[in-house]
């Protein structure tokens, strides 16, 4: 039922998924950790940038990362000056366009963990001689292991679902850009509904399980 | 080993700074008592660093945690302290047994540290493998205050360990933390509202008043003294060491000395020589001017009125009376005052109606 063309984007997406997800965890864990912490003036400019994917339709993102990626662009000319040539249209400038896009569902799954522990077990071990490092991974972290679970999971769905920003800046290159989403466009504009139905169809069924395991790994309502 | 604890805090609230200059003796439970909002938790809090108090100064003996003159401030992590928080906090994604190890490892788990006694002296033995969630209240504050001791603190700071808990709860720490301060080698700073659980368990006493007057010394002549009574209104009375000196079994009574007197109680478990605290309230103490001769009352002791204050009562007065080395207060009333025409330097006769075992 699936070609091999079908395979190869499923492929192509679940690396790309993946990179995406751990590269966020990341950087995305320190940022989510000052934005819950800090009371800087700053937190609120920050929290609205991180936010901005969220809302902007994703062709807004892809067209200024296509000038911005681009040889007259500052990263166009920062990594033509690396000798790494254009990002637009490879697998790197995916990653890096699929972080921008699906950052606000990493981030803001950790931030809400990380301001749901508390500044109490933190002190707590901080008295019982753990230094701030310390603190942040033997307290921290796994007292906000199902943020962490949320995020990843969420960060990863999205990024399979992703369609605006790849076509912007990805184009259609297969084993390269063109991931489940194009593929399935691909199709319907060829009027190939068949094979159209079995990617969007699996699509859907693991998008479904997905939100279904993120549901279930919530606590329910405990009373404290 | 004895280092006086030394604390220069000018701690600013809303509305005031409260100027804390205190040195506190480097062993025993030293209580700081008064009303909420006095600045007893932001005490505690710069001592343990979890807050930088300005222009603050903090030393344990020769080690100082704190001197801003020098721009000195060691991290809550660098220094050697255990802190029990008012509700109980332990870490929820650990057992009982992760809990404890906690500071004990980062600590080096030394060996000078008994873990098993511990254990023992707080009951927690047969709670090592359950979770923390998984427990009572009283139980985790027990829990919290084992991990504070593993981690060889050098200064144990309590902070309202029993505010949380419902009085059955407190009813069931508090041994625990009276047999704390029977054993333990650690000086102890015990944060309380509570004047029940001051007297009981402190040996120096910090009071921070609602006038932003701090006034401290040893427990015993802190509350004996009449103007500091508005502060111990709630329930004015001494507390006073005693030495049990001998049983009779007939009566089934034990009889403790202390200087100045001495006490009947009912038997005691306790062999001849243990000394025992207790705590006489202003309330059950009655005074005549002759010899009482059949009354049923078994403590009767000969005083010297010291002085008098006013209470919130009108109809009371506060009497303050010298046995010997120890000092007594009484509650009358005015007129019984009048009418016995007391004064100080009086002699009367102290009829104690019951005295209050503490810990």
């Amino acid at each position: 039922m699936l070609s091999a063309a079908d395979l190869g984007a499923l492929w192509l997406t679940l690396k790309l998924a993946t990179t995406v997800t751990l590269l966020l965890f990341m950087l995305g864990t320190p940022v989510a950790w000052w934005l819950a912490r800090s009371r800087s003036r700053w937190r609120h400019p920050v929290s609205a940038l991180v936010a901005l994917p969220l809302v902007l339709p994703p062709t807004v993102l892809g067209f200024y990362l296509l000038v911005a990626f681009g040889p007259h662009g500052p990263i166009g000319v920062l990594t033509q000056s690396l000798g790494i040539g254009l990002l637009s249209f490879t697998f790197p400038g995916l990653v890096i366009a699929s972080m921008l896009y699906s950052m606000p569902f990493v981030i803001q799954p950790l931030r809400n963990a990380f301001e749901a522990i508390g500044e109490r077990p933190l002190e707590v071990a901080a008295t019982l001689r753990a230094g701030p490092l310390d603190r942040f991974f033997s307290v921290a972290l796994p007292l906000s292991r199902r943020g962490f679970v949320t995020a990843g999971v969420l960060g990863f769905a999205h990024t399979v679902g992703e369609f605006g920003v790849v076509l912007m800046i990805g184009g259609n290159i297969p084993q390269s850009t063109r991931v489940v989403s194009v593929q399935i466009f691909d199709h319907v504009e060829a009027l190939q509904y068949g094979q159209a139905h079995a990617l969007a169809g699996g699509l859907m069924v693991f998008s479904f399980l997905v939100l279904l395991a993120v549901y279930g790994s919530q606590p329910r309502l405990r009373s404290f | 080993m004895g280092d006086t604890i030394r604390i220069r805090l000018p701690l600013r609230h809303a509305g005031f700074t409260l100027d804390l200059d205190l040195s506190l003796p480097p062993r025993g439970i030293s209580a700081l008592y008064g009303p909420s909002g006095s600045g007893k938790t932001s005490c505690l809090r710069a001592l343990a660093g979890l807050d930088r108090v300005a222009n603050g100064y903090i030393a344990m003996g020769d080690e100082v945690w704190q001197d801003e003159s020098r721009q000195l401030f060691v991290p809550t992590h660098q220094r050697a302290i255990g802190y029990v928080f008012q509700e109980p906090s332990l870490f929820a994604h650990l057992s009982v047994r992760g809990n404890l190890d906690f500071g004990h490892r980062r600590a080096g788990r030394p060996s000078t540290v008994d873990t098993q006694a511990i254990v023992g002296m707080l009951g927690i033995g047969a709670l090592l493998d359950r979770r923390a969630d998984a427990l009572s209240g009283g139980e985790r504050q027990r829990v919290a205050i084992a991990r504070a001791l593993m981690s060889r603190p050098r200064l144990l700071l309590l902070d309202e360990p029993l505010a949380a808990l419902d009085s059955a709860r407190k009813a069931e720490i508090l041994p625990y933390l009276a047999r704390l301060h029977d054993t333990l080698a650690v000086p102890a700073i015990y944060v309380s509202h509570a004047l029940e659980e001051v007297a009981q368990l402190a040996d120096y006493l910090v009071l921070l008043g609602d006038d932003q007057q701090v006034h401290s010394g040893p427990l015993p002549p802190m509350l004996a003294r009449l103007d500091l009574a508005a502060a111990f209104s709630d329930d004015p009375g001494v507390v006073i060491a005693t030495t049990v000196a001998a049983h009779d079994d007939t009566d089934h009574l034990s009889r403790l000395d202390f200087s100045g007197g001495q006490l009947f109680v009912a038997r005691r478990p306790e062999p001849v020589g243990h000394a025992l605290r207790y705590r006489i309230h202003a309330r059950d103490v009655s005074l005549t001017r002759v010899q009482p001769e059949a009354t049923s009352i078994l403590n009767v002791l000969r005083a010297d009125v010291t002085g008098m204050t006013l209470t919130d009562t009108p109809a009371y007065l506060l009497v303050r009376l010298q046995a010997g080395d120890t000092a007594l207060l009484a509650r009358i009333s005015r007129r019984s005052w009048q009418g016995l025409k007391l004064a100080p330097g009086v002699k009367v006769w102290v009829q104690i109606k019951s005295a209050a075992l503490l810990g």
